[in-house]
């Protein structure tokens, strides 16, 4: 996709069974706490398989607080549940702080 | 108290205007602004009328709570047969102009007949005149706005206007206000400009009075509080406005794209907030100026945006060269990804164009995308469009659009006929993404599945400002639902439309729910009008207004085969995203809905019903 920032261990990440690459997205306020270099609100980043929602935020340090609105893969994922769920390889997991429109 | 208890009644044909009491027995039992103004005009028109003839009324109508300290207290409707629909229209607006009107002494203006010839009205404080618009007749909404404030030596002046559109009768024109706010749905300028009424401008310099000051500021203080420090609407919405929905819909797989073909958008990214909010590449400036507030607002979610002096659209237009309303959620989906046009600042130009010359954006763009379907089909063609590549994706084709239809030259007239009279005439109704005739707004219901029960009962044609089951349904406000179940969802629209409907009836904007409730709304009612104003009355009153606006669309002609949406929404699965298999669920959400509402299974309130709403 235009613009998506590539991981920069793609190499190592192709070569180790163990680690996965998901896509991140932070909108609005939190888009600040995406990998430099990332662009539309988006970044690839590897974690290890097994890797939970909450880990892959807390990796990126996004504030608790601010995990209002979580989508993996466009369904909500409700907060007892994020320490939980785990990523899987080709995931979007997409994040708001308390949004709203009309 | 709250409201002033007087009202005009201007007759065009015969030159008069009369002042009279309000009906107080009826405030009572509808409040103000969308329900009695709606009372007014069921009591006094017959359902039936040509909605563009002498014999239908428009009414601008202010809420008790407009012009007070009250939070958003800055709203007024219009409310008339709708020209786009043919059923009950209520046009909601904020700006300034609802509290400038009750600051002049008014609740309301009722406006009736037809002028031999174009003309405006000044409403100063008491004094109201009919005066000759001969002079701006065919005049932008901005340049009238500009000529009729010199021409009384008065910038203070509050105006609600139509543009080129409504003088045209585009059947989805709108009556802009302050030169960027607007009543804009169901064709309430078109009605405006049948009357041979250009303008209505105001100036007030009285106070409102309320029942009881002290428990008033109290109020209004304690609910101010609650606004600033909720997440939503104390930083999200000021911040990012409504259009960061862009993406939160897109990902939820409910974007409308192509005409409803697909329910994500590539481009969503380019076309959202955070687009606004980041330099350009062409220029390094930002599309978003700033934020702005209505009249005694302290959310403040109105954009005011600036295009790229080079861009295309607006080479040697320096009408659009400074700083003006930008795009909200609603014009942004309808002109971008409904047309899958991902180009910024060419979207910013068209919403210009639509508040210049008064045009509803979501109609607009909802009818071009229709268009562009019948010409991707091949049944209409370069010869039909006059020359114009219409194809999906085209920005040069949706500017070149927007600049004939308020115009009403070439293919213009043709998009001003709305998409569900276009697509007829080129023998694909089906084609036209509408309810009543009116176009959807930006959430496709396969994938938000209470929006298309709103869609289909809504009593102003599809629209998402009668029951935003979206808050609940993917924002979790007040509760999360699973936006792709159907259970449920009967009994949610059905509170959110009577909440809406007294929140309408109030003065007070309807983004304020995202953080109050109407525990948060009844005691400022309470504390500012005569009589006991509990929430529960208000839910009540609310249920009463919804059945009165549906009788009156009953008596208009309309059955329970009208509660329905195009067959693409409730046959072809969405492709894609997290609704990919799946239709709209309405023949499952329907019958419960009558049923909780007290309806027949035709969808008419029984005796019973209306009576326990002393309807
Ligand atoms: S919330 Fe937005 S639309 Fe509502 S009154 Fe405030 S600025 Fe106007």
């Amino acid at each position: 996709m235009a613009g998506r920032a590539r991981p920069l261990d793609t190499d190592r990440i192709v070569s180790d069974p163990s680690t996965i690459t998901v896509t991140l997205k932070l909108y609005a306020s939190l888009g600040a706490f995406l990998p430099a270099g990332h662009a539309r609100n988006e970044a690839t980043v590897s974690v290890r398989d097994g890797t939970t929602i909450d880990a892959l935020l807390d990796g990126h340090n996004v504030p608790r607080e601010s995990r209002h609105l979580v989508l993996l893969n466009g369904h909500f994922q409700p907060p007892a549940v994020r320490g939980s769920v785990k990523l899987k390889a080709g995931d979007a997991l997409a994040v708001w702080p308390p949004v709203a429109g009309g | 108290m709250g409201w002033t208890g007087k009202i005009l009644r201007v007759n065009l044909t015969e030159g008069t205007i009369k002042t009279e009491p309000l009906r107080m027995d009826w405030a009572r039992l509808y409040l103000g602004q969308r329900g009695l103004a709606t009372k007014y005009l069921v009591e006094e028109i017959n359902p039936k009328v040509d909605p563009l003839g002498p014999d239908n009324k428009m009414i601008f109508a202010t809420g008790p709570l407009t012009g007070t300290a009250a939070s958003t207290g800055g709203r007024y409707s219009v409310i008339t047969k709708g020209a786009l629909t043919n059923a009950i229209a209520c046009s909601n607006s904020g700006g300034y102009f609802g509290a400038e009107l009750k600051f002049a002494g008014w609740d309301m203006i009722i406006v009736e007949g037809k002028s031999p010839k174009p003309v405006y009205l000044t409403v100063i404080d008491d004094k109201c005149e009919i005066h000759d618009a001969g002079q701006i007749w065919g005049k932008s909404v901005w340049d009238s706005d500009e000529w009729i404030k010199k021409r009384h030596q008065d910038p203070m002046m509050h105006i609600s206007i139509i543009g080129v559109a409504g003088e045209n009768q585009v059947l989805y024109s709108c009556i802009v206000n302050d030169l960027h706010r607007a009543a804009g749905r169901s064709g309430v300028g078109a009605v405006m400009g049948s009357k041979n009424l250009k303008a209505i401008a105001v100036r007030g310099t009285n106070g409102v009075k309320v029942k009881d000051g002290m428990r008033f500021l109290k109020a209004t203080r304690e609910a101010k509080k609650v606004l600033q420090e909720n997440a939503v609407t104390g930083a999200g919405l000021p911040t990012y406005g409504t259009q960061v929905l862009m993406n939160v819909i897109n990902e939820a797989g409910a974007m409308p794209t192509r005409n409803h073909r697909q329910v994500q958008f590539e481009g969503a990214h380019d076309i959202s907030a955070e687009a606004m909010a980041t330099p350009r590449k062409s220029d390094g400036q930002k599309n978003l100026l700033t934020n702005q507030a209505c009249f005694g607002c302290t959310i403040a979610c109105g954009r005011i945006s600036k295009i790229d002096e080079k861009h295309f659209s607006i080479q040697n237009k320096p009408q659009y060269w400074h700083a003006s309303g930008g795009l909200e959620y609603e014009a942004a989906w309808a002109l971008g990804s409904n047309t899958g046009v991902n180009d910024l600042e060419a979207l910013t130009m068209v919403n210009f164009v639509c508040n210049e010359q008064g045009l509803d954006p979501i109609s607009f763009g909802a009818t071009v995308s229709a268009a562009m379907e019948l010409y991707d089909l091949g049944l209409i063609t370069k010869e039909t469009t006059g020359g114009i590549d219409l194809k999906f994706g085209s920005a040069e084709a949706l500017v070149k659009c927007a600049e004939l239809t308020g115009k009403a030259e070439g293919f213009g007239k043709e998009l001003g006929l709305g998409s569900l009279r276009l697509c007829t005439k080129y023998g694909r109704p089906d084609l036209s993404m509408s309810v009543k005739g009116q176009e959807f707004p930006a959430y496709d219901s396969r994938g938000i599945q209470g929006m298309g029960l709103t869609y289909a009962t809504s009593n102003r044609g599809a629209c998402h400002l009668r029951s935003y089951t979206v808050s609940s349904e993917i924002l979790g406000i007040p509760e999360k639902t699973d936006p792709l179940a159907t259970d449920g969802k009967p009994a949610l629209v059905k509170a959110f439309q009577d909440a809406t409907a007294a929140v309408d009836s109030s003065g007070l904007c309807v983004f304020t729910t995202f953080a109050w409730t109407l525990n948060d709304i009844a005691p400022q009612v309470d504390a500012a009008c005569e009589g006991d104003w509990s929430p529960e009355y208000l839910m009540e009153l609310g249920e009463r207004i919804w059945n009165m606006e549906r009788v009156f669309n009953n008596r208009a002609g309309f059955t329970a085969k009208d509660d329905n949406l195009p067959p693409r929404l409730v046959s072809e699965p969405a492709e894609a995203g997290p609704a990919k298999g799946l239709v709209n669920g309405l023949a499952k959400m329907l019958p419960e809905y009558y049923q909780l509402r007290g309806w027949t299974a035709d969808g008419v309130p029984t005796n019973e019903t209306l009576s326990r709403l002393a309807l």
